[in-house]
């Protein structure tokens, strides 16, 4: 089971949710993963040792290439995702009580 | 009190549920109308939905694209799949990170609750995988809230 410090550190910086995301379509090389982003080969390797150091990854070895995929294990811990998601949901519909309120003016007031 | 629910259930779904103070029909009609979505679709303050495309009709196209204002953006596609007033939405639709995730289906049903309304919203993923980025795309919208939890640990 991951360390969900090192979790959450992981996923605190966007290339690397990117890139997360793109391994849930299917396994990749760091060639593949490296093409979207404007980022040098070695900078990406990077990313990708913390990954794999916080178990949201691993890597095989095939030849000169370490293909990299999503680690069943990590996705197990689905928590902090979680509360990720709560957060944001909760302020969406939050908001649309406002918005609904406005569509109709009179409910929740009193009739004067 | 907390009037969400968030349920993860077997290997493909995932169950939000969320009661409103009004009848079903304005919280149908603010899932569907562009004007109305863009008021409230929008994650932590300072994000915008400058582009809404919501066709409403089976078949219908589906399009939100968000910015921060900072030079982030990020999208979603989808396709009306069937509407039923003012009770029921299924669509699917899917992330472009860029590269666009597997389809996400999505069933929203609005309930009368008294005076107001219940909304359940269930998503169907092909697998654990997909459930997980699914789960993780609204991460760019709740990393705020990660990030103070980030302070408090370090």
């Amino acid at each position: 089971m991951p360390d969900l410090d090192a979790v959450f550190a992981s996923l605190a910086d966007p290339t690397r949710r990117a890139i997360l995301a793109r391994l849930a379509i299917g396994e990749a090389t760091v060639l593949d993963i490296a093409k979207p982003f404007s980022m040098t080969q070695p900078a990406i390797s990077r990313h990708l040792k913390v990954l794999e150091g916080s178990g949201l990854i691993v890597r095989r070895v095939e030849g000169a290439k370490h293909p990299c995929r999503l680690a069943p294990d990590g996705l197990a811990t689905i928590e902090p995702w979680l509360d990720m998601l709560r957060a944001a949901l909760t302020k969406n519909y939050d908001r649309l009580d406002g918005v609904l309120a406005a569509m109709t003016p009179n409910l929740g007031k009193d009739p004067t | 009190m907390t009037k969400l629910t968030m349920t993860v259930e077997g290997d493909h779904n995932f169950i939000v549920t969320r009661r409103f103070a009004t009848p079903p029909q304005a919280v149908y009609r603010a899932h569907l109308e562009p004007a109305l979505i863009q008021r409230w679709m929008l994650g932590p303050e300072g994000w915008t939905m400058p582009v809404c495309v919501n066709e409403a009709r089976p078949g219908g196209k589906i399009r939100y694209e968000w910015a921060d204002g900072a030079g982030h953006r990020f999208y979603l596609t989808g396709e009306f799949v069937e509407l039923t007033p003012f009770s029921k939405i299924v669509h699917v639709e899917r992330m472009h990170m860029p590269d666009a995730t597997p389809d996400n289906h999505v069933e929203t049903r609005f309930e009368s609750d008294g005076a107001g309304t219940l909304m359940t919203m269930r998503m169907t993923l092909p697998n654990p995988e997909t459930r997980a980025v699914m789960l993780a795309s609204g991460m760019e919208f709740g990393m705020e809230a990660s990030y103070v939890r980030l302070d408090a640990m370090i």
